[in-house]
């Protein structure tokens, strides 16, 4: 395959395939720790019906008042998770169950019921996205890497993911010490003065913003899948939280790498004609290497704690 | 159209569907009730999201072997394969590794989940796939539905029900109580085994009604319901299965009636009403009922240091407690004691004195502990105990 095949067709994909997974895996790592994995699960489903009530207030697909949309009902969400749960004093996962499954199924209706025929919003898009859309029509080889006027047409998708990455892994390096402290010892970390439940609610925040965003490109199946699938194999691999994230970067570039290639070329390979979908096809690869990790990672088990270096 | 649909009357099949998701929705709300006790609700998830590549490749699997892809019985089977390896990968990354459950249930769900995907787009290629339906499966759909599948929905349900009716005494047991189910010789991991084999066969069934991504609201919402209505175990299990028989009937009467509207979400809908209406109405756990008691409280401490202030003769400047204190006729507008409150205040303060003293003699403290400022004293002494209080207090001035 040459540059001038490649980059119009696969390169804003790919690119914004490891953007999504790194992004999503850099929170993950805290989340799996701190036993909220599901998390990621929650807010893609709760962001639907805030992104179909932003299209019927504004009447187009457009970003900012989708990715408004999708913030306030992610707010909601939380709100109403946590009202249910002191009110109701029910456990957290099943209050989560009833708030994101409910919030879900009124997206879907509203989508059903509106005029969305024109645009291109519905369930499936929403679930699995659609990353091989993402073509740079402008591109013509490699040469327009350093072309402004072919870079004006890149797929507003990619430098959106690529700031949310830098956002995510500024909050990552600027706040490494209170996150790692908190998520292994909350209450040392209290002793020591730290507002545990402020840095959980800006993780909590940092995760959804990252969702949200993920979520307009590739659907929220990447999502999840990359919130956990890289984290969880990362914690099979290594003691240390700073191996952990390095293995989890690592594994959620090679998920997107490997699946949009599978997913691209695989098929033709075993003689199909056509591609399957990316999205799902990441997933899948994640899912590969935490099974790999969990076969055959040196720290898989449970009290392999063995000391450090 | 809605009400025709209600009251059974949209003809065979439709009636035949409606049916069978009202035996689901008990089924569903009985077994769920047991997975939310046993705090495990989302394990459901994970089974359900794991059934669409076992949907898919049931399908691939048909066409290739000649048949017709869309057979139901066919496609559930793979559903239920698929959903039970799920299940067993789930057990065995969090008992296995040192993943935490929640963890191997989010990982399970959204690989398989991606995979059904990455099915459905090979499927959508072939030319037997055009025409599958089997987006039917995400979000559930009765519209249009084959007699055939439309009678194995309805056997499968009320076999389901009575596979969970049968079953439920040893699971009400394991999940209440697990360590004394286990002190009386149950095999508490079998009853665990049987309870996800249930929520298996439920998932399965209600993957064409309600559709894979919402049935686990199925078995979630009306057990949390339930819960606000009682506080034993088997009330919840009868009134899980009721809300959930409700919810999935009415919802499945509406869907018959509005055919282009996936059926998942209105029954979601409907038990998410039923929720909230418990939510805010229930007696004891509501937030009504807790507002109201909340103001009751603050009336009593008000009126209390109301008439405290009045025996000492202070003046009250506190709003709420002189327009309660005027409302009960014991003071006028300006704060001055009626006739009635200067006894009532008299009595308060003769209360009040009575406390002080038993809370300095060590021989009352029992009783002494249960002082709050509103416990009438009455209620824990004697009326000996009183008067002998009395004569102290009489000694002392």
């Amino acid at each position: 395959m040459n540059g001038s095949e490649f980059v119009p067709l696969s390169l804003v994909p790919m690119l914004t395939g490891i953007f999504v997974a790194v992004a999503c895996a850099l929170p993950g790592n805290f989340l799996v720790l701190r036993r909220q994995a599901l998390i990621g699960d929650a807010i893609s489903h709760v962001v639907l019906p805030g992104i179909v009530v932003a299209f019927l207030l504004t009447g187009v697909v457009s970003t900012w008042p989708m990715l408004l949309g999708a913030a306030g009902a992610a707010i909601i969400a939380v709100v109403a998770i946590e009202a249910v749960r002191r009110l109701g004093r029910i456990e957290a996962g099943a209050a989560m169950g009833v708030i994101f499954t409910a919030m879900f199924a009124g997206g879907v209706l509203l989508l059903e019921q509106s005029d969305t025929s024109s645009v291109h919003l519905d369930v499936e898009h929403a679930l699995y996205g659609n990353l091989e859309s993402l073509i740079w029509l402008d591109a013509t080889g490699w040469s327009s890497l350093w072309d402004p006027v072919a870079l004006a047409g890149v797929p507003v998708e990619l430098p959106r993911m690529a700031l949310t990455f830098v956002g995510v892994a500024l909050f990552t390096v600027l706040f490494w010490r209170p996150l790692k402290i908190s998520t292994f010892d909350e209450g040392f970390a209290r002793t020591i003065g730290m507002r545990t439940d402020l840095l959980g609610l800006a993780l909590v925040i940092v995760a959804a913003i990252a969702a949200v965003a993920a979520f307009d490109a590739v659907g929220s199946i990447i999502v999840i899948a990359m919130f956990i699938c890289p984290p969880a194999a990362a914690r099979l691999m290594t003691n240390r939280l700073e191996w952990q994230v390095a293995w989890s970067v690592l594994f959620a570039v090679i998920a997107a790498v490997l699946g949009y290639v599978l997913a691209g070329y695989g098929p033709l390979w075993l003689g199909l004609v056509d591609s399957v979908s990316a999205a799902g096809m990441i997933a899948t690869v994640s899912g590969v290497i935490l099974g790999l990790a969990a076969l055959f990672g040196p720290h898989r088990l449970r009290g392999s704690a063995a000391p450090i270096g | 159209m809605i009400r025709d649909a209600l009251l059974l009357q949209l003809g065979y099949n439709a009636t035949l569907v409606t049916l069978g998701a009202a035996l689901l929705g008990m089924a569903a709300g009985v077994g769920g009730t047991f997975l939310f006790l046993r705090k495990r609700a989302l394990v459901s998830d994970a089974i359900s999201h794991a059934t669409l590549p076992g949907v898919a490749l049931a399908f691939i699997v048909m066409v290739a072997l000649g048949g017709d892809g869309r057979n139901l019985v066919g496609l559930l089977t793979g559903a239920a394969v698929s959903a039970a390896l799920g299940l067993l990968i789930v057990t065995w990354l969090s008992s296995k590794t040192r993943l935490a459950e929640d963890a191997a249930i989010g990982a399970v769900l959204s690989v398989f989940f991606g995979f059904g995907i990455v099915l459905l787009t090979v499927i959508q290629t072939m030319t037997a796939g055009r025409q599958a339906g089997l987006e039917g499966f995400l979000l559930g759909s009765t519209a249009g539905m084959l007699r055939s599948d439309a009678l194995v929905i309805a056997v499968s349900a009320a076999l389901t029900l009575a596979l969970v009716l049968l079953m439920r005494r040893p699971l009400t047991l394991a999940s209440f109580d697990p360590e004394f189910a286990r002190s009386t010789g149950q095999n508490v991991t079998r009853t665990d085994l049987i309870m996800m084999a249930l929520v298996l066969a439920v998932t399965v069934v209600g993957l064409k009604i309600v559709g894979l991504i919402l049935i686990v609201a199925l078995l979630i919402i009306p057990p949390v319901t339930a819960r606000f209505w009682t506080e034993r175990t088997d009330h919840v299990v009868l009134i899980a299965g009721l809300l959930g028989g409700v919810s999935a009937y009415v919802g499945a009467a509406i869907s018959a009636a509005m055919p282009n509207v996936p059926t998942g979400p209105i029954i979601v809908l409907v038990g998410f009403a039923l929720f909230a209406c418990s939510l805010l109405l229930s007696p004891a756990r509501g937030v009504v009922s807790a507002y109201l008691r909340h103001r009751a409280y603050q009336r009593q401490v008000h009126l209390r240091q109301g008439l405290l202030a009045l025996a000492h003769g202070q003046p009250i400047y506190e709003r709420l407690t002189l327009r309660l204190l005027r409302r009960q006729g014991w003071a006028l507008p300006d704060g001055v004691a009626t006739p009635e409150g200067q006894g009532r205040a008299a009595r308060a303060m003769r209360d009040e004195t009575r406390w002080q003293v038993i809370r300095r003699d060590p021989a009352y403290e029992a009783a002494a502990a249960r002082y709050d400022g509103l416990t009438p004293i009455e209620s824990v002494l004697t009326a000996d105990q009183i008067a002998e209080v009395d004569s102290r207090i009489e000694v002392a001035t």
